[in-house]
């Protein structure tokens, strides 16, 4: 019994309200991801979760008991702070332990918890230094450690990796992904890495201004974004904004034209249209024009970023096609592309089917 | 950078030489004077001894009273007592209010903050009066308890700011990490916020101390029995109304200066951290 209930929780520091009344579930073993920009509440309403913070109005439940009230030690959940908060006076021995130490737990059932744990985390070499003499990877293996010793109902991470370099970063995301699936624990992670949302979790929740705008499994999310934030806040490079009318079977905007899938509802006169700029090829003939501003290569592919009449727009191009700042060019949807929107963005009024062979992984990782 | 002129060296060194000697002219001076057979004002420019001798010394360490007691022992053990007790109790209370101050949010923490502040603009002569009247009332005049409850108070208000200060440095992430580990506030500041901060405990300490130790004109007003004297006012003693004299009085000078030249040279790794660390910056 590890579900995390949370249901209109509001919380404001001073004047500034910063939780705007979310309500959510997490499910026993799930691994949800908590992501938005810098300010949006995530953060705060994961040591909401912890403890660390009151709730002005609403409820949290751990475990289906009513949590408002219970200090953050006997909540039983433990959390990864986003500096590792090692205690930098103890060795990592007595880092890993001093959770067990406070709560009384019998010598010989610490040693062997901490034995067990830094040897899933490769940490036994290390169990005599202090913090400072660690690496970046091994301090973040030492939070971590310190959390999963304990054994508790919920684990919270507050951007575990947001200090590491790339190439550790990866590494790390492995790793605790895999501990995910070892320890089968509930998971809560914030960051405001999509790449993380999208690679580590089972369910994402996307937050903007305090609010929860969508949750859901990350592919859910990418494919069938709720509204124009969360079109916008996941996928890289960012989707494409368009603002058009609706004339009949088409869509009119400033120097474009383009038809209207049969799937829309009508009665919409002015929509946002959303095209991912892995949806949009530079091309010889299309239906957007514009000039190349800035061209991002990968290698197997790459990005062109390119002014229109209707404002700047991300497409991709291929290997073979040559592309240069200054170009005029022509840009092309694949077929079924759009995401259609209520002309202010707060609502999706059509996706596009989803296909099977859309590879979504290497294309946010991109 | 440029490597100055080797006249403009010179010229610098000349000064710092100059400099430093103005500094040392004095203590050498006591030290002559120590050293030196005459009890009197040796009014001349050189300030090395001509003949040495260790008879002031043997003296003010040797003195007993009309009883027969070794009195520089007892004044010996009276300065310790009073420093080091004065030390314990400033301290204790000063981490705690300082604790108190730097995290937790109750009214009149501004106010309380600022009071402090003020308390320290006062010379202490100013509190003689009130604190004599006070300690009548409380029959602790010419006892040391009574010393060490006006040093401990009056040492308070910058233990607290500086102690303050450095605990504002120390990540709350860490304290964070010990209430989820299960650490109540109490153990929070035992386990994890006092051991992080021995460096501004060991220069609060090392100030509670030294101004106790030094201090001379509130333990000469509270304290008369001689037996009870803290060391700077027996020193006092050597400048009689008719009589100075001046070889015991530098000898019993440089005695009391020893303990807090060996404190200061002990602690001297921790203090640099300390006060870089703490609250004193600058």
């Amino acid at each position: 019994m590890s579900e995390v209930t949370l249901s209109g929780i509001k919380k404001s520091f001073g004047q500034n309200l910063i939780v705007k009344g979310v309500d959510l579930q997490v499910g026993e073993g799930e691994f949800l991801v908590m992501v938005g920009p810098s300010g949006c509440g995530k953060t705060t309403l994961l040591r909401l979760i912890a403890g660390l913070e009151q709730v002005d109005a609403g409820e949290v439940r751990i475990g289906g008991a009513r949590v408002n009230d219970v200090a953050p030690r006997d909540r039983d959940v433990a959390m990864v702070f986003q500096s590792y908060a090692l205690y930098p006076h103890m060795t990592v021995q007595e880092n890993l332990a001093f959770g067990l130490t406070l709560r009384k737990f019998p010598a010989a059932e610490i040693a062997s918890r901490v034995q067990e744990v830094a040897g899933m985390l490769e940490l036994s070499h290390l169990l005599e230094r202090k913090p400072k003499a660690l690496s970046g990877g091994q301090r973040q293996r030492v939070a971590m450690g310190r959390a999963i010793v304990r054994r508790p109902k919920v684990f919270l991470f507050d951007e575990p990796l947001s200090n590491l370099d790339t190439a550790l970063r990866v590494q790390m995301r492995g790793e605790l992904a895999r501990l995910h699936r070892r320890l089968g624990a509930t998971m809560i992670y914030v960051t405001h890495d999509q790449v993380e949302a999208m690679t580590l979790a089972t369910r994402v929740a996307v937050f903007n201004g305090g609010l929860l705008q969508q949750v859901g499994p990350p592919l859910d999310l990418y494919n069938r974004p709720a509204n124009r934030f969360v079109a916008g806040f996941l996928g890289s490079p960012a989707m494409n904004f368009l603002e058009a009318s609706r004339d009949g079977a088409r869509f009119t905007g400033k120097g474009f034209t383009l038809p209207c899938p049969a799937d829309v509802p009508a009665g919409h006169a002015r929509v946002l249209l959303g095209l991912r700029p892995q949806d949009l090829r530079v091309a010889a003939q299309g239906p957007l024009a514009g000039t190349v501003d800035a061209v991002e290569r990968l290698g197997f592919d790459g990005y062109a970023f390119v002014t229109t009449e209707a404002g700047p727009v991300a497409a991709r191009f291929d290997k073979g096609v040559n592309v240069s700042v200054g170009d005029k060019v022509f840009l092309a949807p694949v077929a079924d592309a759009l995401h259609v929107f209520t002309e202010d963005g707060a609502a999706a009024l059509r996706h596009p089917e989803q296909r099977a062979s859309l590879d979504v992984s290497a294309e946010v990782a991109s | 950078m440029n490597r100055p002129s080797r006249l403009k060296m010179a010229a610098i060194h000349a000064g710092l030489t100059l400099l430093c000697m103005a500094t040392l002219y004095p203590v050498l001076w006591v030290v002559k004077m120590a050293l030196s057979p005459t009890d009197g004002l040796a009014l001349t420019a050189n300030p090395f001894p001509e003949t040495v001798t260790f008879e002031h010394f043997r003296q003010v360490l040797s003195g007993t009273d009309a009883a027969g007691r070794w009195v520089f022992g007892r004044q010996l053990m009276a300065s310790i007592v009073v420093s080091g007790a004065t030390t314990l109790v400033g301290l204790t209370l000063a981490v705690s209010a300082a604790y108190a101050l730097s995290r937790f949010r109750f009214p009149g923490k501004e106010g309380g903050m600022q009071a402090l502040l003020v308390t320290q603009m006062f010379p202490a002569t100013l509190m003689m009066v009130p604190i004599y009247s006070i300690l009548q009332k409380l029959h602790l005049l010419d006892s040391l308890s009574g010393l060490v409850l006006v040093y401990a108070t009056t040492a308070l208000p910058f233990c607290i700011w500086n102690l303050k200060g450095y605990f504002d440095t120390l990540p709350r992430e860490l304290e964070e990490a010990a209430v989820m580990d299960g650490a109540s506030t109490f153990q929070v500041f035992i386990r994890v916020v006092l051991p992080l901060a021995r460096p501004a405990l060991a220069v609060t300490a090392l100030f509670s101390f030294m101004t106790a130790w030094n201090e001379f004109i509130l333990a000469a007003t509270l304290l008369n029995d001689p037996s009870r004297f803290t060391l700077p006012v027996a020193l006092q003693r050597y400048v009689g109304e008719h009589k100075v004299e001046w070889g015991k009085f530098a000898a019993g000078a440089l005695i009391v200066s020893a303990p807090v030249m060996a404190l200061f040279f002990a602690l001297q790794k921790h203090l640099v951290g300390g006060l870089t660390a703490g609250g004193v910056k600058g």
